[in-house]
């Protein structure tokens, strides 16, 4: 108990570390996922293409060597920035492809009758989009893209050994300081329960709020 | 930048991909024409992309002779060889112990005795919801175990409480008639399960078994961090020797390709399976949700997306 009170700021350090990561890699994983997903089901044949190689590619690179491939090759390109910015950009592209996938599934969930009842209505393709597949097509995507955003936070604790501030990298500072490794570890474990708890509560009330009744 | 001429692909976006009916109908001649035109701009602006990297690789010098070179040693063929290999085993041995896990969590929570099912329960919703490093990690530094024991103990935690999820399930979308015919002709728990609903949850189950199989290869990478000599681990070696003009570049386009295409060939393969389950009516009526990842909340467990 006394590795958590003694040492309060290095854990407080770490978790916000892992929140601001988490918060801002899903901001990108849901932006990019969002445009991968426009790119995968438009009518222009060389976007559907690049959606499909981004998600299929980043979907089966382990996310380790994408973090060394950024977080470490990238400088020697040319390309210097904060080691947590990369971090972010690894995290996110990776997410990405498969919030791109949940929402593309979900675009498919609404039926097809759905765009063309709007369309003998005179809906023009933005107002289609917007007020009839859309909407219906966000209320099935709140569970797996909760899901998704769960990993995205445990995956960022991959950044903590690439000396990114976070919540799995306190365990070194404290294990330097001789505390107790297992109760260290117990409170990251804690302090990650925590996170996704609260990743899955969120979604769990946006569920119940607006999600489909099946 | 040039406009790039239309190659192959822009030239045939004819009509709007199969999948997403309900955002477009089938194009007439004026809007297959606006789609021609923008295929091709689109194209341009991702043959410019391209372009701009590769001028930025050229001009770092990452295309050089001396970068190249340390590809040619036999030495450095062999480290890259042996990094393989490692990876391979450390997945070989993950793979048949998580499945091993599996099955024996999965018969836990499907158990007649509370206890047993409270226990495996507790288990697999706690090892679901801890980042796999977490445990890689906790096993390595606190229990300090080798890397290779180490990194397999944390993906055979993981997977094998992920996999006891897919069982589960597997065996619960089994149509219920099928375990109350075989109950009521006097089969007792072992029996029905042995005889009747395994092997038909089985079929059933194998897309998403191998789903997670490639879960657990790439997580493999992971054992870099703890310092298995791994995959990674050999190019990181290569990528940092100053003797090479530090190729760290010329590594990652050497190891990305290989390591993704394995992956892939995994991904792919579980595709297929999965395509030939869906053609095959012995195994129409069930359908496994690929897993998700936990959270140790009761009661929401939403669908869908795989974890990597």
């Amino acid at each position: 108990m006394n590795v958590l009170t003694s040492n309060f700021d290095t854990y407080a350090k770490g978790f916000l570390g892992t929140v601001e990561l988490t918060v801002y890699s899903s901001a990108l994983a849901l932006l990019l996922g969002f445009v991968m997903a426009s790119f995968r089901v438009a009518p222009v044949g060389s976007l559907r293409a690049f959606g499909t190689v981004w998600v299929a590619v980043l979907r089966n690179t382990p996310l380790t060597l994408l973090f060394f491939a950024v977080l470490l090759g990238l400088p020697r390109f040319g390309l210097v920035l904060p080691f947590q910015v990369f971090a972010v950009l690894a995290l996110g592209c990776y997410t990405s492809a498969f919030i791109c996938e949940a929402l593309r599934s979900g675009i498919n969930t609404v039926p097809k009758g759905q765009g063309e009842a709007a369309r003998s209505l005179g809906m023009t393709f933005a107002q289609t989009l917007t007020l009839v597949v859309l909407p219906q097509a966000f209320r099935s995507v709140i569970p797996p893209v909760g899901s998704t955003l769960i990993a995205l936070a445990k995956n960022s604790a991959i950044a903590g050994a690439f000396s990114v501030t976070e919540l799995l990298g306190t365990y070194k500072t404290l294990s330097e300081l001789g505390y107790n490794i297992v109760w260290t570890f117990i409170w990251i474990a804690v302090g990650y329960l925590i996170i996704t708890l609260t990743i899955s509560a969120l979604f769990n009330l946006m569920e119940r709020h607006w999600g489909v009744v099946r | 930048m040039t406009v790039a001429l239309p190659t192959a692909d822009s030239g045939s976006p004819h009509h709007a991909p199969r999948e997403s009916n309900a955002l477009y109908d089938i194009p007439g001649p004026r809007t297959r024409h606006r789609h021609r035109i923008y295929g091709l701009i689109s194209t341009a602006v991702l043959l410019a992309l391209i372009g701009w990297i590769l001028y930025l690789l050229f001009d770092t010098g990452q295309f050089t002779a001396t970068k190249w070179t340390p590809f040619e040693y036999k030495g450095i063929q062999e480290l890259l060889l042996r990094g393989l290999g490692n990876t391979l085993k450390a997945f070989g041995i993950a793979a048949v112990l998580s499945l091993v896990l599996g099955a024996l969590l999965a018969t836990g929570r499907l158990s007649d005795h509370a206890p047993v099912r409270w226990l495996s329960t507790l288990i697999v919703e706690f090892f679901r919801a801890m980042p796999v490093l977490v445990m890689i990690f906790f096993i390595f530094v606190a229990l300090k175990v080798q890397p290779l024991p180490a990194l397999v103990a944390g993906l055979t935690l993981y997977n094998g409480s992920v996999l006891a999820e897919v069982f589960r399930s597997g065996v619960n979308a089994v149509e219920r008639g099928q375990g109350e015919a075989a109950f009521a002709l006097g089969m007792r728990k072992t029996q029905v399960m042995s005889y009747v609903l395994v092997p038909q949850a089985a079929r059933a189950m194998l897309p998403a078994i191998i789903s997670q199989l490639v879960v657990a290869l790439k997580d493999t990478s992971l054992g870099y961090l703890i310092t298995y000599e791994e995959f990674l681990h050999a190019g990181k070696l290569i990528a940092s020797n100053l003797d090479y003009d530090l190729p760290f570049i010329p590594v990652v386009m050497v190891i990305s390709p290989i390591y993704i295409g394995m992956c892939m060939l995994l991904s792919w393969f579980a595709h297929w399976v999965a395509r030939r389950q869906r053609r095959n009516p012995r195994t129409e009526a069930v359908d496994i949700a690929p897993p998700e990842p936990g959270t140790l909340l009761p009661g929401g467990n939403p669908p869908a997306a795989p974890r990597g």
